[in-house]
Parts: C-alpha cells; sequence; structure tokens
C-alpha cells in the first residue's frame, strides 16, 4: 500500500481548511449556488435529486482496512448507514448535509482520503487493475505509475479547468480489468528489449458519443510518463472544443482532426519538454515505489489440506469457483467479494459491511483492500488456508454470493433514484434481474456474462460495453430501455450493437431472458462463452429472439 | 476592477485602447489585432505597450514581441474556460517572456493560486472582496505536487532532496 507521508497529510489538512471555508461562505450567502457550484464539485460534493453527494476518491482502488473503517465511519455519522462503490473504483453518499460536509472530509483526511478528482473538468482519480501487484500476469505493480500521475495530476494548475472531465486508466496485465481502451487516455505497460514502457492510446469513452481509444504511441519510455501526459494535455486544453459540453471531450477532438494530426501536435509538443522537469529517473521512480509497502507474504505452499477438504463442499466450491483468482505468490490468492446480493443494489455496501470487510482484511488479507470497476470488493492478498473461514465470515454477512462473472454481476449505475440527469431506474431492474437468475445453478450453466446498465445516454454505468447493455431512454409515463449486445471492456474493447426498438420496464427482464436461452440453445457447446456466440452468429439470431414474444 | 500585483493592490497604469482609438501618451493596453498590424509604431512611441490576447489564439505568436511587450493580458471569458492556463505557462517557460502577465476576465479568487502557479503575476480581480483575500489565498496551499515554472519543489523532489542530503 502506499504510505502517505508529512507531504501529503499537509496537503489534505490545507484541502479540508479551503473547503470549509468554501462551505462557510456558502452558508453564510457570501457565495451563491453557481458560485459554490465549482468550488463542491472539486471536492467531489454534487446536488443530486434529494441532496448533496459526496464522492469520495479511492485512488487506484486500493484501500487499507483503516480508509474502509473511515468510509464505515462517514455512512454511519453522516449518512443513512450505507454507501455505494461505483464503477469509477470510488464510493459515493448520496444524503450528506452541506453543514456536515466539512466534518466529514476532516474525519476522512484523518484516514487520508478526500474528495479531490472525482468531480469536475480535472484529471479525474486514475483508475487501474484492481488485481494490481497481486496477479501472476503483469510485469510490474501499475499502481506505482498511477500514484505517480495522482501526484502530478492532483490540483495541476494547468489542468484544473479543461473543456471537460478526463479519465486515466492504465494496467500492467495482458488481460485488461481497467478498461483502457474507454478511458479518455488509456496506458498499457509493456516491455520492449528490456525496457519497461507505455502503449499510450487516447481518445475511448462512453457517453452520447461511445468512442474505443486509439494508439497514439507504441511503446513509451516510462521515464518520459508524465511530460507525455502533460504534452497530451496542453493538446486538449489549448484545442478542446468548449462550445458544445457534448463535443468537450478528447475523443470528439482527436476524431474531429484525425489521430494523424492530434498525435503530430503532442508529439511536438512533447518534444519541447520531453527532457524538463517533468522527466522521472530511477530515483524518483524508486522514491515512489518505496512508498509501496509489499505485505510480508509469509511463506506457503499453493493447495493447502484446509483449502481441498473445503472444496468437498459444494457450496464453498461454487464461491470458491467464480471468486478466487491465482495469486503471484504461492499458498496465497486473490478474492473478489460480491457486492450484488440477489435483489439488492448492485455496489451498496452498509456501514456494517465496511467495518466487518476491514476486520477481515486484517485477519486473512494483509490489510488490504480494492474497489472493482464492475463495483466489487477484492481483497487482493489471502491466505489460501484461510479461504474456508473467510467464506464463512462472508456469508454471514451476505458477501458470498457466488455470482461473479455471472449474469447477477450486474454494473448499474445510481439512475433515476439518485441521479438528476436519469431518464430511467437502473437500480430496480438490477435486482428484479438477480431475483430472475438467482438460480446459482441457472446461472454457472449460462457463465461468464456482463450486464451493464446505465439510467442515461451518459453511460455511467458503462452499457456500450456489456456483453448485454441496457439503456434507459425515456421519461413518459412508463420507462423504456435500448438493449445492445456484443460490447466489451477488455484489452479487445468493443461498442455493442443494438438489437432494435426499445422495450418497456415491464419486458426487460423477458428479453434478457430469451436472450441468454436462445445463446443456450445456440452455443456450439458449454465452453462458449456468450459473448463468443454474439460475435460468432452476429446480433441477428438474439434479435428475433428478443421480440420473438411480442 | 482592482488590480492585484504581486500580491498587492495596485493602480493600473495601463489604458485599455480600442482598435480604432487613436494611442493616448500613456502605457496603453492594444488587442491582438492592432499589436501585429503596427507593431512597428507602437514599439517606436516612447510608452510602454501592453496587448490583450485572446484565448483561442496560439499565444506562440507572440514571439517576435516577448522582448519588447510590458504587459501580456491573458483572458478567462469565464472561470472554467481554462486555456490561458496553458498559454501562461507556454508563455514564461517556452518563450521566456519577463514582463507582466496579467489575468483578466472573470478571475475569482479561488483560482488564483493556480493562475500564480501557471506564471500569472498580476490579476485583475472580478470582485472587490476577492482582491483583500489575495494573500491569504495565495496561502491556501504549502505543497505542490508538480512542477510548473514557478520553480517551487514538489514532493516527490523535496523528498529525493532530503535523502540525497543525508
Ligand atoms: C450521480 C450523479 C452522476 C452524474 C450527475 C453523472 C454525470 C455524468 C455525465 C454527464 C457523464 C457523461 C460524460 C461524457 O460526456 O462522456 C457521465 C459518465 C460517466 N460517469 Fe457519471 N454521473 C453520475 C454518477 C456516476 C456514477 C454513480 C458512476 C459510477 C457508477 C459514474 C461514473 C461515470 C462513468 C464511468 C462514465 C462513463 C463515461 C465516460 O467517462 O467515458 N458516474 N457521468
Ligand atoms: S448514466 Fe445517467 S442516470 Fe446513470 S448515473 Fe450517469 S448520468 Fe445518472
Amino acid at each position: 500500500m502506499y504510505v502517505y507521508d508529512e507531504f501529503d497529510r499537509t496537503f489534505l489538512q490545507e484541502r479540508v481548511d479551503e473547503f470549509r471555508d468554501q462551505v462557510r461562505r456558502r452558508l453564510s450567502g457570501e457565495l451563491n449556488e453557481e458560485e459554490f457550484k465549482p468550488l463542491r464539485l472539486m471536492n467531489g460534493v454534487y446536488l443530486q435529486l434529494h441532496a448533496y453527494m459526496l464522492r469520495i476518491a479511492i485512488p487506484y482502488g486500493t484501500l487499507s482496512a483503516d480508509q474502509m473503517r473511515a468510509l464505515a465511519h462517514v455512512a454511519r455519522r453522516y449518512d443513512r448507514n450505507y454507501g455505494h462503490f461505483t464503477t469509477r473504483q470510488n464510493i459515493q453518499f448520496n444524503w450528506i448535509k452541506l453543514e456536515e460536509l466539512p466534518d466529514a472530509m476532516a474525519d476522512l483526511a484523518r484516514a487520508g482520503l478526500h474528495g479531490l478528482q472525482t468531480s469536475g473538468n480535472c484529471i479525474r482519480n486514475t483508475t487501474t487493475d484492481p488485481w494490481a501487484a497481486a496477479t501472476p500476469e503483469e510485469i510490474e505493480d501499475p499502481r506505482l505509475y498511477a500514484e505517480i500521475i495522482r501526484q502530478w495530476s492532483t490540483l495541476h494548475p494547468e489542468f484544473t479547468y479543461l473543456p471537460r472531465k478526463f479519465k486515466i486508466a492504465i494496467t500492467a496485465a495482458k488481460h485488461d480489468r481497467a478498461a483502457i481502451r474507454v478511458h479518455d487516455i488509456g496506458l498499457r505497460l509493456h516491455q520492449r528489449d528490456g525496457e519497461t514502457g507505455f502503449e499510450v492510446i487516447v481518445g475511448g469513452g462512453l457517453g452520447r458519443t461511445p468512442f474505443v481509444g486509439k494508439t497514439i504511441r507504441e511503446f513509451l519510455p516510462r521515464h518520459h510518463l508524465l511530460s507525455y501526459l502533460e504534452a497530451v494535455l496542453r493538446t486538449y486544453n489549448a484545442g478542446g472544443r468548449r462550445d458544445n459540453i457534448y463535443k468537450a471531450r478528447i475523443k470528439i477532438q482527436v476524431h474531429e482532426i484525425g489521430t494523424e494530426e492530434f498525435t503530430r501536435r503532442v508529439e511536438e509538443e512533447w518534444a519541447q519538454i520531453k527532457d524538463g522537469a517533468l522527466t522521472l529517473d530511477d530515483a524518483a521512480i524508486d522514491a515512489i515505489r518505496a512508498h509501496f509497502k509489499e505485505p510480508d507474504f509469509e511463506a506457503l505452499t499453493d493447495e493447502p489440506e484446509v483449502l481441498v477438504a473445503a472444496k468437498a463442499d459444494s457450496a464453498f466450491a461454487r464461491w470458491f469457483g467464480n471468486s478466487v483468482a491465482p495469486h503471484k505468490v504461492p499458498g496465497h490468492a486473490i478474492v473478489t467479494i460480491s457486492l450484488k446480493p440477489v435483489g439488492g443494489p448492485p455496489g451498496d455496501a452498509t456501514a456494517e459491511q465496511m467495518d466487518a470487510i476491514a476486520d477481515l482484511a486484517d485477519r486473512f488479507a494483509y490489510g488490504e483492500i480494492r474497489v472493482a470497476h464492475e463495483q466489487n470488493l477484492t481483497l487482493p492478498h489471502v491466505r489460501q488456508k484461510d479461504l474456508p473461514e473467510l467464506w464463512r465470515a462472508l456469508d454471514k454477512l451476505g458477501l458470498a454470493t457466488p455470482n461473479v462473472g455471472l449474469i447477477s454481476d450486474i454494473i448499474a449505475c445510481p439512475g433515476l433514484d439518485y441521479c438528476s440527469l436519469a431518464n430511467a431506474r437502473s437500480i430496480p431492474l438490477a435486482q428484479d434481474l438477480t431475483k430472475r437468475f438467482a438460480d446459482h445453478e441457472r446461472a454457472a450453466d449460462i457463465g461468464r456474462v456482463h450486464l451493464n446498465i446505465s439510467g442515461c445516454i451518459n453511460a455511467c454505468g458503462h452499457h456500450h460495453v456489456g456483453h448485454i447493455g441496457i439503456l434507459g431512454v425515456e421519461k413518459k409515463d412508463e420507462e423504456f430501455y435500448q438493449i445492445t449486445l456484443g460490447g466489451k471492456a477488455n484489452h479487445k474493447a468493443r461498442l455493442g450493437e443494438l438489437i432494435g426498438p426499445a422495450v418497456p420496464e415491464s419486458e426487460v427482464v423477458d428479453v434478457v431472458e430469451r436472450i441468454l436461452d436462445a445463446y443456450v440453445e445456440l452455443r456450439q457447446s458449454p465452453s462458449e462463452t456468450f459473448i463468443a456466440a454474439v460475435q460468432r452468429l452476429g446480433i441477428e439470431p438474439f434479435k428475433e429472439r428478443a421480440y420473438a414474444a411480442r | 476592477m482592482p488590480l492585484v500585483k504581486h500580491g498587492k493592490l495596485v493602480t493600473d497604469a495601463f489604458v485599455t485602447v480600442a482598435d480604432d482609438e487613436t494611442l493616448p501618451d500613456a502605457p496603453a493596453l492594444v488587442s491582438a489585432e492592432r499589436l501585429l498590424k503596427e507593431a512597428d509604431a507602437l514599439f517606436a512611441r516612447n510608452q510602454p505597450v501592453g496587448v490583450i490576447w485572446p484565448n483561442s489564439k496560439d499565444v506562440l505568436d507572440l514571439a517576435p514581441f516577448v522582448d519588447r511587450l510590458a504587459v501580456v493580458a491573458l483572458v478567462f471569458p469565464k472561470f472554467r474556460d481554462g486555456r490561458a492556463y496553458t498559454q501562461a505557462r507556454l508563455l514564461r517557460e517556452r518563450l521566456g517572456y519577463k514582463g507582466e502577465l496579467r489575468a483578466i476576465g472573470n478571475v475569482l479568487r479561488d483560482q488564483f493560486l493556480l493562475m500564480v502557479r501557471c506564471g500569472f503575476d498580476a490579476l485583475d480581480v472580478a470582485k472587490e472582496a476577492d482582491a483583500q483575500a489575495v494573500e491569504k489565498e495565495l496561502k491556501t496551499y504549502s505543497v505542490f505536487y508538480q512542477p510548473t515554472g514557478d520553480g517551487r519543489p514538489t514532493p516527490l523532489r523535496a523528498r529525493l532532496a532530503a535523502a540525497r542530503s543525508v
């Protein structure tokens, strides 16, 4: 884990003081709502349908057990006892009073947490692989570079008033769990001739105009990471559109001037600054590395007896099969905690659950927790011998639903229940779907499916890149939903294809079921996944079945 | 509007001159078009010359004039339009401009520090009350994460320097 030092703590305290003063000025009427808005947004404070919402940054999705306890405290003390983990690897609280916000911020700051970079037209919190530093697949811990980016981008004086928000994601594994191709900048760590560097991908994004990002540089030596990012941001800040907020993202700039011209401008700018103050030498990178304390891994062996014995229990075996992944250190494992109970809102956790997870992390997982963009939590370093006990404890907490990666592991934005921009509800739909597919046997037979729901075209629920994507489109008396098939957010990212006219809320669950039934019939074998079948067959056969009963 | 320079309230000696107005016998702020069209005549006068440079224009076009200009005023039409931050850094760090760099337009207190970090030394503040708060605002932060032309050390570099000196 990255350990904050005096600099970071001073900065956070100064940030809290600044915000306290801004809230004071708002409450005294010195600032009106319009003037206050950009200031609160810079601290992650939104005005939502019912109340102020506080979005807290979890840099690269990494939390310590104590930080999780601080989140539980905020849920309990200032909110309605729960929080919502989001696709941005952040957490949101929906019911905080303005007057209490500075105190909540101060409590968070004591644990090294804050709302910076979760909102506003700045460089947002950089996201990464929730399995970072645990998976055997990666060449280096990507959080190191995410932290370097965090420091560079935090209150960057030049890039705090960009045309629009700006999101960077980074991965160091071949298997992309950070959705780098649908971010403003995606970075993929790889090696060439023994040197470590980055593939730089620019202009991906979802929302109204979805794009898969374009590679503008195959290999950027790691020492130049920041100067290159600065060149990209500068090209965007100076040349990005500001006349229309729907066209203000970098993806539109890249699209309008062309990848080639965009790349030329970046390279030209970069040539001017590449050997300047932003150059990262090995000493600088090592200094950051030194702040990441690796757990003191126990010397253990794989497949300990208790684990082998526990697998005789089919309930444990089922959970193990979809929640546990291989770890780089023998005798250890990566565990995903499903925040998708049958009938529950995806991504929500209560204060009690957060506290309990913190305790479990301390007991079994070297005190470290991750937030995944699928709105689940991960314990990245669990001793295999502790898995059966961890499972029993999670099960008691309602956190052992064996559905990770399956149809009921749904990503959903807050939708009409909380969000002022929504056209339709997302959460009740997700709840209905989890109920329809509550039978784990059946879900396991259907296999790996990502179903993503957004309440409007802004795509917070990443519907474009769901294997099945559901988008709320109208706000009449009845809510309607469009359905797309074939989207993917991984290293082979692509956008889903619309299968036809929108369907009313009452029919969505049936339509999804018919699509999945069609898959089960049409697949070549149970090992052909849903997404593979969609790619092989195209959307036609699914489309026919989806609307067949209407 | 109150002009704050190097953190202190000052009186503005410059007169903003419209394109069709004759130049007064005083320090004058002219438009970008006028500067580009009448540069020789402007600099031949015995008075300081400043320019108001819009944020949509390439600031590198000022290269031929940086040694002679007394003021460059960069524009924040809305505080949310941050193009002038990039212009300011390019002007200072790329072109080596040493004269007064003034922020004009919707210049509000919560942006002061960012502006100064990008190289502005004069702020044409939109609200009287904000002008009173400049000194305080500039002290909001004592640590800065990223290097800019203002030369303040970042935690990363400070840590490294500290490590080297032991
Ligand atoms: C609750 C109030 C929210 C508001 C007002 C809001 C606003 C927006 C808007 C306007 C966009 C479109 C941006 C674009 O032009 O691409 C967007 C996209 C997005 N938001 Fe939200 N959002 C909210 C909640 C969330 C939540 C809960 C999440 C995570 C679960 C989230 C994460 C994202 C992501 C990942 C995108 C995807 C599009 C992209 O950036 O490429 N937002 N949001
Ligand atoms: S997708 Fe739309 S409805 Fe859902 S959270 Fe985002 S803005 Fe709100």
